[in-house]
């Protein structure tokens, strides 16, 4: 493999140089904990604050306080959702979306396995979710609204704030799942409204495995796990002080190259443009107005996703797909399916995210493999005619 | 990622027998756009023999290493010999694939059971979709499946159940569901009667067991000067002991599986098995 173009930074990011050099001292002489009473451990934690409030002004949070690391954005959602129904016991009733992340779905149906009530919410052809359906599912009994931020295949940006404002005259708590937002669009949660709001560093130039979930002054919930005062005791144990200490850096130039995400939107919609050129059986899903600037997602109709991936990581370009080719499940991507998107065009769904390291070159080498690779496997497969080149369903 | 042998990454690279037989002998096609994978396979046979064989195919890399794999590995061959070819087989061609690419393996024997079929003038074996939500992913068995054997085959156990149907046999990972399936669907015929031939409680199932081998079993065996004695039950397992006479006679496992057993499944439960205590 000559050269490497990642594409896929939905699912991860490249660790920003400054992030690293930031960490690093805390592998050496800096090992104190935080939570020691002598200055050797006590300098940590001032490093510990620091970051605290990088992330907070990353997310529009008044005070820094308001943010608790966490271990991943897996678990700061289930600290939200869990941690408020914990508090509000009398209380059944959970609202979230179809398009949610596992992270918040398969907790979802979890806790209807548990007895409570879920309401899914669904999504138009666009993946934006119905904001009326959500309105009228509110009642009495709802303890809180799960909803995200972005979505991770399709980039798609919900009308948060219009959600926000709409449950915070109702006093009901809102959470959002901000993973893909923070980062790539400016997130205010004022404005948003919302009581929580849940990310992870590594989606946007931090390490693995250190998320943080912002909870509103005054929120009620309860932990999820019992131990020591850590985190004011809402996830208690020794603290990942590199992990925490790199995040605040990366929330810190995430903040600072808002600016550059102009840039990375035109070479996604060069991308975009050129994808729809050269290839007659490609199609976009999403909202394209209202999409994160880093992602697209495209079906290549007729062919499978897995293998298109296969084929570009021979080239090494790596992409996604929302193909469930590992399961020959009846449920490829549920946010494709949710969308109503055809079958046919699921499985052959792509999704290539950017990031502010990608260059004009690595779009215009993927633009330059990207049709071969098509046309080799609409060459292979039952349901194209390759007399006619039209497809054929079976 | 997954991690691929040499031999499924050459395959799919570089597949082997891509494409169409116009006049093609036999035609298998499994799999749907809706499943998310595919295969129509073709086969050319003159006296017997596999002369071609030629696949498209519309899934992942290792559906097309296997469907390329299948169309070299029957070739030459008689369609009985053809015909014997498992999915384990085109697993091992392959060097291996990963446990939730069997699947793979198994569409490509089953679209050469259906070619097969074609070629002989029969209605293909395989349906084209599979019912229902696919449980075991490795072997591609849907909750119907396992509902039905429950129902149809009065399985009831975890180890019938992989042995009939195959699932939860490769990585294991969906038996905790299969085991929930199973007892739903016992636990369903206990509520409604008329699905299941006999919604036994255990202790019912107790009762009539007894019930059988003090009214027709032991009067049988003393007349032969023989005694049985009833040890325990374990689900459809019946443990007993046989006494006097029966227990020396050489024909003791004889008695029991001809007899002790037929009565039992006749009066009792068609699933019950005898074991010797
Ligand atoms: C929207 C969304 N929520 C939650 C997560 C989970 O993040 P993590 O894997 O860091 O826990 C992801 C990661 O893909 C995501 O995209």
């Amino acid at each position: 493999m000559e050269r490497v173009v990642y594409l896929d930074n939905n699912a991860t990011t490249m660790v920003a140089p400054e992030v690293l050099d930031a960490m690093l001292p805390f592998f050496k002489d800096r090992y104190g904990n935080p939570s020691s009473m002598h200055s050797f451990g006590g300098l940590v934690a001032k490093d510990m604050l620091r970051a605290r409030e990088q992330v907070a002004r990353l997310l529009g949070a008044d005070n820094d306080f308001e943010i608790t690391f966490t271990g991943t954005a897996t678990e700061s959602d289930n600290i939200a959702i869990r941690g408020i129904l914990g508090y509000y016991k009398e209380k059944k009733h959970v609202i979230t979306s179809t398009t949610e992340h596992p992270a918040v779905l398969n907790l979802c149906k979890q806790l209807e396995k548990e007895g409570y009530r879920v309401t899914f919410v669904p999504v138009g052809s666009d993946g934006v979710v119905d904001v009326e359906f959500l309105k009228n599912s509110v009642t009495e009994d709802t303890a809180i609204v799960s909803i995200m931020h972005a979505n991770n295949e399709t980039g798609v940006i919900n009308p948060v704030e219009e959600i926000g404002a709409f449950l915070k005259e109702r006093g009901i708590p809102f959470h959002v799942d901000g993973v893909q937002a923070a980062g790539k669009i400016p997130v205010d949660v004022n404005k948003i409204n919302c009581d929580l709001y849940s990310i992870s560093a590594h989606k946007f130039h931090g390490p693995k495995g250190v998320g943080a979930l912002y909870v509103r002054k005054g929120t009620r919930m309860r932990p999820l796990i019992y131990g020591g005062h850590q985190e004011k005791g809402r996830r208690p144990g020794t603290e990942n002080v590199s992990g925490v200490v790199g995040m605040g850096k990366a929330a810190e130039l995430a903040l600072l190259h808002l600016k550059d995400m102009p840039k990375v939107a035109a070479l996604r919609d060069k991308l975009q443009k050129g994808i729809l050129e050269k290839i007659k059986t490609a199609s976009i899903n999403g909202a394209i107005e209202k999409r994160t600037p880093n992602t697209l997602n495209a079906s290549f109709e007729f062919i499978e996703g897995e293998s298109i991936l296969l084929y570009l990581d021979r080239k090494g370009i790596c992409v996604s797909t929302g193909s469930a080719c590992s399961s020959g499940s009846l449920e490829p991507s549920h946010v494709l399916r949710a969308m109503n998107i055809p079958f046919s065009k699921i499985h052959g769904s792509v999704r290539f995210s950017l990031s502010r390291y990608t260059t004009e070159e690595d779009i215009d080498y993927t633009l330059q493999e990207l049709p071969g690779v098509i046309e080799t496997l609409l060459t292979i497969s039952p349901f194209w005619d390759n007399e006619k080149k039209v497809g054929k369903i079976f | 990622m997954w991690e691929y042998t040499e031999k499924v990454k050459e395959l799919y690279t570089n597949p082997k027998n891509v494409g169409k037989i116009e006049d093609a002998d036999g035609v298998g096609h499994v799999g749907s756009v809706v499943c998310g994978d595919a295969l129509t396979l073709y086969i050319k046979v003159e006296n017997g023999i596999i002369t071609d064989a030629k696949f498209e195919t519309f899934g992942c890399g290792s559906a097309i290493a296997s469907s390329s794999a299948l169309t070299e590995m029957i070739k030459g061959k008689t369609v009985e010999e053809a015909e014997k070819i498992t999915n384990q087989d085109i697993v091992e061609y392959l060097g291996g694939l990963p446990e939730q690419k069997i699947h793979c393996s198994v569409m490509g024997r089953e679209a050469l059971i259906n070619a097969i079929a074609d070629y002989r003038g029969e209605k293909p074996p395989i349906e084209d979709e599979p019912h229902g939500e696919i449980i075991c992913h490795c072997m591609n068995v849907t909750d119907e499946d396992i509902r039905k054997a429950v129902h149809e085959k009065g399985v009831t156990n975890l180890e019938d159940m992989m042995q009939l149907t195959g699932a939860g046999t490769v990585c294991g990972t969906c038996i905790p569901r299969i085991e929930d399936i199973i007892e739903e669907e016992k636990s369903r015929c206990s509520v409604t009667p008329s699905c299941c031939d006999e919604p036994m409680t255990n202790l019912q199932k107790i009762r009539k067991i007894e019930e059988t081998i003090n009214a027709v079993v032991r009067p049988a065996l003393k007349r032969d000067g023989g005694d049985i004695e009833l040890i325990d039950i374990n689900g459809d397992d019946v443990f007993v002991r046989l006494r006097g006479a029966c227990s020396t006679c050489m024909t003791a496992q004889v008695t029991l599986e001809n007899f002790v057993q037929e009565e039992l499944r006749k009066n009792v439960s068609p699933k019950l098995n005898i074991k010797l205590a």
